[in-house]
C-alpha cells in the first residue's frame, strides 16, 4: 500500500504574528513549522505505515527552505520526500497550487492522498478536494477516523451536527482534521537519518500533464485587490471599579441603555 | 486559464447554493440570498438559488420568501445524503448549463467540499471563508495611462487570514463565475416576504455512479442537547481565568438569567473543561452575538478574531492589560468571582422588574 | 573552530524542547511536591528513543552521538532536573559501560532492551562509608561454582527500584599495587527480582524530589558468573570511564537547570512591576541578567565541548575526556547553583513559594555539585591532570 502525504511549511502563529513596518508580514521572524492539521494527516499515514506496512512518501510545493518540514516528516517516519520548488510555481493561489502538485502526484504510485484539511495562514481548505478533482479520484474531507480493509478505505466523515462512515474504493483523497489524532514526535535517530536523506526535487518540467497557463501568478484565477493587516475595532471603555457591587451597577446599567435588558 | 471577454459576457446573474440537510434549508442559503440581493442590485440581475437534494422541491417557496427570484431544482433520489460527487456534478452541471457571473456558497463543512471541487472542475478561481462581498473596480484604482483597463462590477472578495491577523480583498477578473464561500453568521438575512413565489425551473444532469461516488454505510446524527452557539444571541463566554470546570456553574447561572448560552476560548477546550463545539475563534467558530461577555479571556488574537464582529463586547478580567480590553465596548477590571454572580442577581431582578 | 550546531542538532534541540515543554513541564511540580517518580514520562521517553540517544541502532539505540544525548539532558532538566537525571543515569552510569566493557552477549541481553526503554538502568557504586573514595567499598561478592555471592549495601542509588538493570562494584579480593595492599573492585551487573537483591528505604530529598533514591541491599544474592561487567579486577577503571561520561550528563543536567531559571527569570522580570515600571528596566536587574546570561553561555561551551570530546574517543577508543568531562561538570554545577540562587532573588518574595519554579530549581542545582563527583573531586581530578 502507497500513501502519499502533501504537507506545507507554515509560519507558526501561536506565538503572535510579527509585522514589518510596511504591515506585510514578517514571514521571516517568525518560526517555520509544519501545518497542523497536514501533520495530523502525516501521522494518520504512520499509523498505516504501522499497521499495515504501507510506503509513505510526502510531498511540499515552495522555496527550497520548505525541505525542512520535509525532514521533520521523514524524522517522524515518513519513507520518501519530494520537494516541488520552481521560481515560475510562485504566487500561486490554490487553483494554481493544486493544478502544480496533481502535476507531481502523477508521477508517483498512490493507493491514497492524505492533505490537511486547511493550512493555518491560508485557511482556504481548497487544496485538498482540487487536487481530487484534478485527478479524477474520490474525495472524503474532514476525516475524523481513517480504517482501510482490502482495496477501500473506510472514514468518519466530519459535519456540522453529525457524521457519516463512507467507503470507498481506493485510490481517494483525504482531507485530515487537526483532531484525527495527536502526531508522534521525531525521533533523534530519525533526525540523523532524515538529515542524511536524499530530498527528491522536482521543477516544472517534471510536472505531469500540466498546461503553463494554469502555474504561478499568472495561471491564479483569483487576484489580490488589497491586503492589509486587519483594522480592528478601537477599545471602548475601561472601568476600574471599587467594589464588585460598583462594577455589576456599571455593567447592568449599559445592559439596560442597550436595551438588552 | 484566462475567458476572453465575449465568455465573461455570457456569464449572467447571482446564484446561491441553497444548503438543505434532511430537507430542511440551512440558515446559511437564507444569509447568502440577502447578500446576493444586495449584490443583484448594482448588477441589475437576477438572484438564483440552487437547490439540490431529494425530493427538496417544496423547499422553493422559502427560498422566495427570502429573497429567490428563480430557484432551479436538480432533484435526484442519488442526492438524498450530501456527497462530494453527486453534488458537484449537479452543482457543476447548472453552472455550465445557466452561466451565473456569481455563485456562492457557504463555508460549512458541506460548501467547503463542494466548493474547492466545483470552481476546479468549472475551472474558476474560488475565494473562502469571505466576510465581506462587495460589487467593485479591479484594480480598485486605475493604473494611470491604462485607465480603460479597470474593470467594472467585480465582485470584490474580503476574507481574513493569517488567524484573522491579515485581511485580503481578492477578485476573479478573467474567469468566469465569480466563486466565494462565506462565513455562517456574517451575512444577515432579509424580512422574508411572506407568499413570495419565485419561478422554479427543474434541472437533472442526469446521475450515473463512477468511482468517485462514496458508499454512506452510516450516518450518525450528534446527540447533543446542546445548542449551536453560532446561533445564540447572548453568549457569556469562559476563559482559562474561570479557574476550573466547576466554576464555569457562575457563567452558566448568569447565561441562564439573561437568556444566553455559554461559550468558551480555546484554552478551556485544550483543558479538557468544555467540549469543542463551545469554542470561539480562529480554530472554533466565529460568533456575533448581539451581546458577548468575555470572562476571564485574555483575548489572544485567534480568540478575537472569532468574536469582534459581536455588537457588544463586554469584557471582565483582573488583568487591566488584558488585550481583550482592546475589543471591549465596556472593560471592567476586577474578580469575576465576586462579580459574576452579583451580576446575575440583579440581571434576575431587573428581567423581574418588567 | 566551529561553534554552529549541524542541522541535525538544531532539529534535535527542537525536538527536544517541545518534548520537554509539553510533556514533561506539566508535571514537574506535582513530582516534586509528591516526591512521585514520573513512570509515564519514562515511557514517553522510550518510545521517542530518548533512553538510547548515544547507542548504536545495532544495539536498539538512536545512533546519535553523545552531543545530542547532552542536549536532551539539558533540554529536560530546563523544565524538570528530575526527568533530567533519570536519563543521565541510566544512559550515562548503566548502558555506557555495559556498552563499552560488555560481551556480545550482555549488550545484546541488557544494551538493547535498555537502550529501547524496554528497561531501566542505575548503577551502584556508592556506599556508607565510599564515596568519593572507592577503595572503602565494603560489598563483597565471592566466587561460588558458577555463580557470584553479592553481600553488602549501596547507598543513595538514583533510580533505585525503578530500574531493571543494576551495574554494580563490588570487592572480589585484594591486590598488591605499588607494595600496598589494594582492594580489588570488579564490576557486576544485577538484574531486579534476583533472590537476595533487595532495596531499602527511600532517601527523602532536597532537590530532584521525584527521582528515586534508595539503598540497596544485596544478602547472599546469587548471580550468573556471566554476569561479571569487564575483566575481574578492573571495577576501578570501569568505575572512574563512567564516572567520566556520567559527569557530562550531570553538567548537562545543571546546564539546562541554570538556562530554564535563567529564562523563566527573564519572563518573569518583563512582567512584575514594581515602582511603576517592569523590574527588567532596572540596572541591577539587567546586569545580573548580562552576569547570568555570560555564564550559562560559556558553561554549554565547556558542556558541548567535554561531549564532542566524548564523541572523539567513541570512534577513536582512545582519546582523553575525562578533564574536559570535569571542568564542565565543576563550571555548570556551580553555575547552576549560582545562578539559579540568583533567580530566586530576582523573584523576591514569590521565588521562595513552592507555585514558582526558580523555587525547586534552586533545590535541584545543589545536588549537581555534589553526586557523581563533588566540585571539590573535580578540581582534584583537573589539578592532577596540571600538575603529572
Amino acid at each position: 500500500m502507497k500513501v502519499v502525504v502533501c504537507i506545507k511549511q507554515v509560519p507558526d502563529t501561536k506565538g503572535g504574528v510579527k509585522f514589518n513596518p510596511d504591515g506585510t508580514l514578517d514571514r521571516g521572524a517568525m518560526l517555520a513549522i509544519m501545518n497542523p492539521d497536514d501533520k495530523a494527516g502525516l501521522e494518520a499515514a504512520l499509523r498505516l505505515k504501522d499497521q499495515y506496512g504501507a510506503e509513505v512518501t510526502v510531498v511540499t510545493m515552495g522555496l527550497p527552505k520548505a525541505s525542512d518540514v520535509l525532514r521533520e516528516a521523514l524524522a517522524m517516519g515518513a519513507d520518501k520526500a519530494v520537494l516541488v520548488t520552481d521560481r515560475v510555481l510562485g504566487g500561486a493561489d490554490t487553483w494554481a497550487t493544486s493544478t502544480t502538485l496533481a502535476g507531481a502526484l502523477r508521477n508517483l504510485d498512490y493507493d491514497l492522498i492524505i492533505t490537511g484539511r486547511q493550512a493555518i495562514d491560508g485557511d482556504t481548505a481548497q487544496v485538498g478536494p482540487q487536487i481530487a478533482e484534478h485527478l479524477g479520484i474520490p474525495v472524503i474531507s474532514y476525516a475524523q477516523e481513517i480504517k482501510v480493509n482490502g482495496d477501500k478505505v473506510t472514514v468518519k466523515r466530519q459535519y456540522d451536527d453529525r457524521y457519516h462512515m463512507v467507503e470507498v474504493k481506493m485510490p481517494c483523497l483525504i482531507t485530515a482534521l487537526s483532531e484525527l489524532n495527536d502526531p508522534r514526535y521525531m525521533t533523534p535517530g530519525g533526525i540523523f537519518d532524515a538529515c542524511k536523506a536524499d530530498i527528491t526535487t522536482w521543477g516544472r518540467a517534471d510536472l505531469k500533464e500540466v498546461d503553463d497557463g494554469n502555474l504561478g501568478l499568472n495561471g491564479s484565477p483569483t487576484k489580490i485587490a488589497k491586503a492589509s493587516d486587519k483594522v480592528r475595532k478601537g477599545a471602548g471603555e475601561k472601568v476600574v471599579p471599587d467594589s464588585p457591587e460598583d462594577a455589576v451597577s456599571y455593567i447592568v446599567g449599559k445592559l439596560k441603555e442597550k436595551h438588552v435588558i | 486559464m484566462n475567458m476572453t471577454p465575449e465568455q465573461i459576457a455570457q456569464y449572467k446573474g447571482v446564484f446561491v447554493f441553497a444548503q438543505q440537510v434532511d430537507n430542511e434549508v440551512s440558515g446559511i442559503a437564507y444569509e447568502l440570498l440577502g447578500k446576493a440581493r444586495e449584490l443583484a442590485e448594482p448588477l441589475k440581475t437576477e438572484v438564483t438559488a440552487v437547490l439540490i437534494g431529494s425530493g427538496v422541491k417544496g423547499l422553493a417557496d422559502n427560498l422566495a420568501e427570502y429573497g429567490a427570484d428563480k430557484v432551479i431544482v436538480v432533484d435526484d433520489p442519488e442526492l438524498k445524503e450530501y456527497r462530494t460527487e453527486p453534488y458537484a456534478h449537479a452543482l457543476a452541471s447548472v453552472i455550465n448549463e445557466y452561466k451565473p457571473e456569481i455563485m456562492l456558497v457557504g463555508a460549512t463543512a458541506i460548501g467547503r467540499d463542494l466548493g474547492p471541487t466545483v470552481s476546479a472542475r468549472v475551472a474558476t478561481g474560488l475565494t473562502a471563508d469571505c466576510t465581506v462581498l462587495d460589487i467593485g473596480d479591479f484594480p480598485l484604482q486605475p493604473v494611470p495611462g491604462k485607465e480603460d483597463e479597470q474593470l467594472h462590477n467585480q465582485l470584490l472578495m474580503t476574507r481574513p487570514a493569517f488567524g484573522g491577523n491579515t485581511i485580503a480583498t481578492i477578485a476573479c477578473p478573467y474567469n468566469r463565475p465569480q466563486m466565494a464561500t462565506v462565513r455562517p453568521g456574517v451575512m444577515q438575512k432579509i424580512e422574508p416576504k411572506k407568499g413570495a413565489k419565485a419561478e422554479v425551473i427543474e434541472y437533472n444532469p442526469g446521475f450515473t455512479p463512477n468511482n468517485r461516488y462514496v458508499e454512506i454505510k452510516e450516518v450518525v446524527k450528534a446527540v447533543s442537547d446542546v445548542k449551536d452557539i453560532m446561533d445564540a444571541k447572548i453568549l457569556v463566554s469562559g476563559g482559562r481565568g474561570v479557574g476550573s470546570p466547576e466554576n464555569f456553574k457562575i457563567l452558566e447561572e448568569l447565561a441562564d438569567a439573561i437568556g444566553g448560552q455559554v461559550s468558551c476560548s480555546r484554552a478551556v477546550v485544550d483543558s479538557g473543561w468544555k467540549p469543542k463545539e463551545l469554542q470561539v475563534g480562529q480554530t472554533g467558530k466565529t460568533v456575533r452575538p448581539n451581546v458577548y461577555f468575555a470572562i476571564g479571556i485574555s483575548g489572544a488574537i485567534q480568540h478575537v478574531a472569532g468574536m469582534e464582529e459581536s455588537d457588544i463586547i463586554i469584557a471582565i478580567n483582573k488583568d487591566e492589560d488584558a488585550p481583550i480590553f482592546d475589543v471591549a465596548d465596556y472593560g471592567i477590571v476586577g474578580d469575576l468571582n465576586k462579580i459574576v454572580p452579583k451580576l446575575t442577581e440583579e440581571v434576575k431582578a431587573a428581567l423581574a422588574e418588567k | 573552530m566551529d561553534f554552529s550546531l549541524s542541522k541535525e542538532h538544531e532539529m534535535a534541540r527542537q525536538l527536544f524542547k517541545d518534548f520537554a515543554e509539553t510533556e514533561v513541564k506539566p508535571l514537574a511540580q506535582e513530582i516534586d511536591q509528591e516526591h512521585r517518580f514520573p513512570r509515564e514520562t519514562v515511557e514517553k521517553l522510550a518510545k521517542y528513543g530518548f533512553l538510547g540517544i548515544p547507542v548504536p541502532k545495532e544495539l536498539g539505540g538512536q545512533g546519535c552521538d553523545v552531543l545530542t544525548y547532552a542536549m536532551c539532558v539539558e533540554e529536560l532538566s530546563k523544565v524538570c532536573g528530575t526527568t533530567g537525571v533519570i536519563v543521565s543515569a541510566h544512559t550515562s552510569l548503566c548502558v555506557d559501560p555495559i556498552m563499552t566493557f560488555g560481551t556480545d552477549e550482555q549488550k545484546q541481553k541488557y544494551v538493547v532492551p535498555l537502550a529501547k526503554g524496554e528497561k531501566l538502568g542505575a548503577f551502584g557504586l556508592t556506599e556508607p562509608g565510599a564515596g568519593t573514595d572507592a577503595q572503602g567499598q565494603q560489598t563483597k561478592a565471592v566466587l561460588d561454582g558458577d555463580e557470584w555471592v553479592l553481600n553488602g549495601s549501596k547507598c543513595f542509588i538514583t533510580n533505585g527500584k525503578e530500574a531493571d538493570i543494576y551495574v554494580i562494584f563490588a570487592v572480589t579480593g585484594k591486590v598488591e599495587k605499588r607494595g600496598k595492599m589494594m582492594k580489588e573492585i570488579s564490576a557486576f551487573i544485577v538484574e531486579k527480582g534476583t533472590p537476595g537483591f533487595t532495596f531499602g528505604t527511600k532517601e527523602n530529598k532536597m532537590g530532584i524530589c521525584g527521582s528515586a533514591t534508595y539503598e540497596l541491599i544485596f544478602t547472599d544474592c546469587r548471580i550468573p558468573k556471566d554476569n561479571l561487567l569487564g575483566k575481574q579486577g578492573k571495577g576501578f577503571n570501569i568505575a572512574m570511564h563512567t564516572l567520566d561520561g556520567g559527569r557530562i550528563g550531570i553538567a548537562a543536567q545543571a546546564l539546562g537547570l541554570a538556562s530554564g531559571a535563567l529564562e523563566t527569570t527573564i519572563e518573569y522580570v518583563k512582567e512584575r512591576k514594581q515602582f511603576g515600571r517592569s523590574i527588567g528596566q532596572f540596572q541591577n536587574t539587567q546586569f545580573q541578567l548580562a552576569d547570568m546570561a555570560t555564564k550559562v553561555e560559556a558553561a554549554r561551551l565547556l558542556v558541548y565541548k567535554a561531549a564532542r570530546a566524548k564523541d572523539q574517543y567513541q570512534q577513536d577508543g582512545k582519546s582523553a575526556y575525562g578533564v574536559e568531562a570535569a571542568m564542565a561538570k565543576l563550571y555548570a554545577a556551580e553555575v547552576a547553583m549560582e545562578v539559579t540562587t540568583k533567580c530566586v532573588q530576582l523573584h523576591g518574595g514569590y521565588g521562595y513559594i513552592k507555585e514558582y519554579d526558580v523555587e525547586r530549581m534552586m533545590r535541584d542545582a545543589k545536588i549537581t555539585e555534589i553526586y557523581e563527583g563533588t566540585s571539590e573531586v573535580q578540581r582534584m581530578v583537573i589539578s592532577a591532570n596540571l600538575l603529572k
